[in-house]
């Protein structure tokens, strides 16, 4: 009996070290071949704009309503903690120190991403099963270049630029809260905040974002590519990208936030 | 008469289903030959070969001259420059203009000024029967629509080979023969070969010089286009009637 529980668990894990292996190949042979397509013909301006705008514009309201309550409950729950050691008045300093090290940017990847890579791997996804990536190149076009690297680009633009709109109106969800709950006036949350948060915390927490917006694009592109199968196909391709996505955007975090403490 | 593309010893395998053991066919130049044969039997497969969109595992498929199976993917641009492809849903980009679309094999195989290319993009939708009808959207289009301006967008960069993948499938019987009279016209029109892969046997004997039987993983027959309407061999006579292809035989 535990010879046969130790060999069935010995191949679950073959079977998941070969899934991983599979897929980190796809994606790295994915980035490879999108890069040397970039190389060969850069990207067309057009198409990169219209990308930022379909995946960084249109996840606009979705990051502000986000943050807003992000930030508030933030203050909420610091306040909660802080009045409790008579120590409120640090409310701005903590909250946003939380918004732009960590949550600005993991909610950011975690609910405008879920959003953006869901819709790309719908997009390429539909486009594969109805024979349209075909086409781009029965018409002497590479996908990788057309498709594929516009949008990882535009992901690793808008990401960033989401983290910042998301930081902001977390601040002043933040403020509110801490002034209109706790009593503590706007200006010594600012204050506070301008003396204690560096520009290197916010920028530990925009280059997260850079990764993320990479991870996020490469996945759903991915997985949108492989598509197959008809409509079912389209989303099982969306399905896969949001939930892979999604957990080696936490994975990236916890290693990024171990190297950044440790530098 | 000068050979423009030909399959020699092509096999095919997708995982464990061999698709053809060893396919040859030879496509001359000027003609339309259309490719019958049994639903699954890979005749779309043949024609994504012929253009590159996949690879065979062994043979050879030569378009004008060149092994394309031995290509790199680079190398292949110009022989989808020269060889145009309608596919069988029309594969139109649904984020794109019905002129976007037409251009788009322009914008990739030339460097042409903006109004050439309206210019071209307005001459092949007159060719379709679809003049007018740049700024509509995919969308907007009925099936046998989509087809032309599938038609259109194959024709814009100026090939010499048109791979047709079930033209008429879906159709209803006026769109049907619209565009089997454009299959006929384009051919005379601009001396294209067009290759034609269809189940539907009245489009095949109404555009063909040449038809081909597809069956059991290799060209079955040949035969012209007024002889299959004269007098087809059983193989294809069994083809025309429906009746069900042995799948015992090699």
């Amino acid at each position: 009996m535990t010879s046969s529980a130790a060999r069935a668990a010995g191949w679950v894990g073959q079977k998941f070290e070969e899934a991983v292996l599979v897929n980190l190949g796809r994606l790295f042979l994915l980035v490879g071949r999108t890069a040397s397509g970039m190389a060969r013909r850069s990207v067309r301006v057009r198409d990169l704009a219209y990308q930022v705008q379909a995946v960084g514009v249109r996840s606009l309201g979705l990051v502000i309503t986000m943050a807003t309550f992000s930030g508030m409950v933030m203050a909420f729950q610091f306040g909660y903690g802080l009045e409790r050691f008579g120590a409120k008045l640090y409310i701005g300093q903590t909250t946003v120190t939380a918004l732009v090290r960590e949550l600005g940017p993991i909610l950011t990847a975690l609910v405008a991403g879920g959003r953006i890579g869901a819709g790309i791997a719908a997009e390429l996804g539909g486009m594969a099963v109805t024979e349209q990536i075909d086409a781009v190149r029965a018409l002497g076009a590479d996908p990788l270049q057309r498709l594929v690297a516009p949008r990882i680009l535009a992901t690793a633009i808008a990401m960033p630029l989401l983290t910042v709109v998301a930081d902001v109106v977390g601040f002043f969800g933040g403020l509110v809260v801490a002034w209109l709950q706790y009593g503590v006036p706007p200006r010594l949350f600012c204050n506070g905040v301008y003396e204690f948060v560096t520009m290197s915390d916010f920028g530990s927490g925009l280059l997260k974002a850079l990764v993320f917006g990479i991870i996020i694009g490469v996945i759903s592109c991915s997985a949108g590519m492989r598509a197959q199968g008809g409509t079912e196909g389209v989303g099982k391709a969306t399905t896969r990208a949001v939930v892979a996505a999604a957990l080696t955007v936490l994975g990236a975090d916890f290693l990024l936030t171990k190297i950044m403490l440790s530098l | 008469m000068e050979t423009v593309v030909e399959l020699k010893g092509v096999q095919k395998r997708f995982g464990d289903k061999t698709i053809y053991e060893s396919l040859d066919l030879a496509v001359r130049k000027g003609e339309t030959l259309t490719v019958v044969g049994p639903s699954g039997v890979g005749k779309s497969v043949l024609l994504k070969l012929i253009i590159g969109l996949h690879r065979p595992d062994a043979g050879e498929v030569i378009v004008e001259g060149q092994n394309v199976a031995a290509m790199e993917e680079d190398a292949l641009r110009e022989v989808r420059r020269k060889v145009g492809m309608l596919f069988q849903g029309a594969a139109l980009f649904d984020s794109m203009s019905v002129g976007e679309n037409v251009a788009y094999g322009l914008y990739e195989h030339y460097r042409w000024p903006e109004d050439k290319v309206r210019a071209r993009v307005t001459e092949c939708l007159s060719w379709v029967g679809m003049p007018g009808i740049e700024e509509m959207r995919p969308a907007d289009l009925s099936g046998g629509m989509k087809k032309r301006v599938g038609l259109a967008r194959a024709l814009a960069p100026g090939p010499e080979v048109i791979l047709y993948d079930e033209p008429t499938t879906g159709l209803d019987p006026t769109n049907t023969r619209r565009i089997n009279e454009l299959i006929a016209s384009l051919q005379k029109k601009l001396g294209v070969t067009s290759i034609v892969i269809t189940h539907d046997m009245d489009s095949a004997l109404a555009v063909s010089d040449r038809l081909a039987l597809l069956e059991h993983g290799r060209i079955a027959l040949t035969i012209d286009g007024d002889r299959a309407k004269q007098s087809p061999p059983e193989a294809l006579a069994r083809f025309m009637r429906g009746e069900e292809v042995d799948e015992q035989r090699p």
